[in-house]
């Protein structure tokens, strides 16, 4: 059984997520990697941001 | 408001006919797709993007099983259960092949466990994001 924790499980989603948006949403080689790094950045930045707000809202 | 256009310029646009045909390997890339995650994009020639939607797919589906995570079954019940039956048969022959094995049918209730289902889910919903895509490469909509 694979265990990961919430934010291991969370990176590991967006990098594959990542991958097939900036392949399928984007034209050039070059738009789509940087189209994915936005969106893992995007995705990771995102669990961060509600890690804090969780963490703020539970004090 | 609509455009104007002259009876002359409307049937040269008939006439012209679509500006994307559907052609056979429209039909056959995505259907090829749904069924081997990245199979559309390898068919049509793609095959860095195919090969990268493949590991993709099959990675998420995988680390999704080994998470304990649900597959559903086709049902006509609550619809978060009709909406987690469609993101899962998205994965195509992976779908087919864990019923076939009888995978994901632990009832565990942990948190492992139900990111495991969010993972089977999303790697099929992303499957059809890829299937959508070989589409529009057939079509000539997308170099």
């Amino acid at each position: 059984m694979i265990s990961l924790s919430h934010f291991s499980a969370a990176v590991v989603f967006a990098l594959f997520a990542s991958v097939v948006f900036g392949i399928t949403q984007r034209n050039s080689a070059m738009e789509q990697v940087k189209y994915g790094l936005y969106c893992f950045a995007m995705f990771v930045g995102g669990v961060f941001v509600a890690g804090w707000v969780m963490a703020l809202i539970r004090r | 408001m609509a455009k104007p256009t002259t009876d002359k310029a409307k049937n040269a646009a008939a006439a012209s006919g679509p500006e994307y045909p559907l052609t056979r390997m429209a039909v056959v890339a995505p259907l090829v797709g749904w069924l081997i995650p990245g199979g559309g994009h390898i068919l049509l020639k793609r095959y860095g993007r195919g090969i990268l939607l493949l590991v993709s797919v099959v990675a998420m589906f995988l680390i999704g099983l080994g998470m304990q995570g649900r597959i559903y079954k086709p049902n006509g019940g609550d619809i978060l259960e009709i909406l987690g039956f469609v993101g899962d048969v998205g994965a195509g022959a992976l779908y087919f092949l864990a019923r076939i094995m009888d995978w994901g049918n632990a009832m565990a209730a942990n948190a492992s466990a139900d990111y495991g289902k969010t993972f089977l889910i999303v790697a099929g919903l992303l499957n059809f994001i890829a299937a959508a895509d070989a589409h529009h490469i057939a079509l000539g909509k997308k170099p």
